[in-house]
């Protein structure tokens, strides 16, 4: 299985990402933003986390308009699945390929450290290997993860099952680091196709940097 | 001709970074605030001379770019 890793001016993610898809056995391709096109033998394409473009404008903006997102609109109309995450999510609700949008935290402080998330959905690749409300230990680090959504259609991600993923404490109790809506942290399209989230999975991949939690989450895009 | 556009979290977005200012000029004794919204400029210079089209082009501008629509309301001013 081969994972695309995209790379902007200011990704600083994409080689804990390729680390992350190496140890779960998988074959991989850093993706620079000037490329136009993407391999048809990519399975997964993921939007690594870090700060594109300088986070200018807002983040995900301008990374939104390089060249190679044309060949993302393209790759995600096949319907092959898409992770953002961190700067991915934001550039992937930047690009209408997910709905809402990430705002500045409401403490206005960039917030770096484990946070406890609760799995909302299992129905779906990227989940799949997890269990319903099961509580895990992930990192976050961001300044603009404030989920935003209008109250119609954040119903409709109830309505479609496109939440993925709620803030929590230890104890599975909501517990809201930056202001998201309903202590969203993560969601996918309707198709169930493009994911993304704000928390870090791929930094938690060994026990001995604090949490394994987030291999079982990558580990649903594995198919080979 | 030069268009200033003025960008702000659409009303019924909560404005943290208004919110924090608020509380900050509370603390400062300014008394009589009862609202604060924090936004940004962008001051664009244009070659386009003809104001309805420079308006249009900016809108454009705005709604690929510029603003993020989904949270976020623009205003247009053009100055000649």
């Amino acid at each position: 299985m081969k994972v695309g890793i995209l790379q902007f001016p200011g990704t600083n993610c994409e080689y804990d990402t390729q680390y992350a898809f190496t140890m779960l056995g998988c074959s991989t391709e850093i993706i620079w933003h000037q490329e136009t096109s993407i391999s048809p033998t990519v399975d997964l394409l993921v939007i690594a986390g870090g700060f594109s473009y300088g986070d200018y404008l807002r983040s995900g903006a301008i990374a939104r308009f390089s060249p190679v997102m044309q060949a993302v609109q393209e790759y995600a109309a096949s319907g092959k699945n898409i992770l953002g995450i961190c700067n991915g999510f934001q550039v992937l609700t930047e690009s209408h390929l997910l709905p809402g949008a990430l705002k500045r935290n409401e403490s206005l402080h960039f917030i770096s450290q484990h946070h406890h998330l609760k799995v909302a959905s299992t129905d779906n690749t990227f989940l799949q290997k997890m269990q319903k409300d099961a509580i895990v230990n992930i990192p976050i680090a961001h300044h603009d993860g404030n989920f935003y959504i209008d109250p119609q259609s954040l119903q409709e991600l109830y309505d479609n099952d496109q939440i993925l993923l709620h803030y929590c404490d230890e104890n599975g109790e909501l517990l809201n680091p930056n202001g998201s809506v309903d202590s969203i942290a993560g969601i996918c399209n309707k198709e169930k196709t493009v994911f993304g989230l704000m928390p870090h999975p791929e930094r938690a991949m060994e026990r001995i940097l604090g949490s394994s939690d987030g291999r079982m989450m990558l580990e649903g895009f594995i198919t080979t | 001709m030069k268009a200033i556009v003025n960008i702000s979290l659409k009303a019924g977005v909560l404005d943290s970074q208004g919110k924090a200012v608020h509380h900050a000029l509370d603390a400062l004794n300014f008394d009589g605030v009862t609202d604060v919204r924090v936004g940004k400029q962008i001051v664009l210079q244009l070659d386009e001379t003809d104001a309805a089209k420079a308006k249009e082009s900016v809108m454009q501008m705005c709604e690929a770019l510029l603003a993020n629509t989904v949270i976020e309301d623009y205003e247009i001013e053009l100055i000649s």
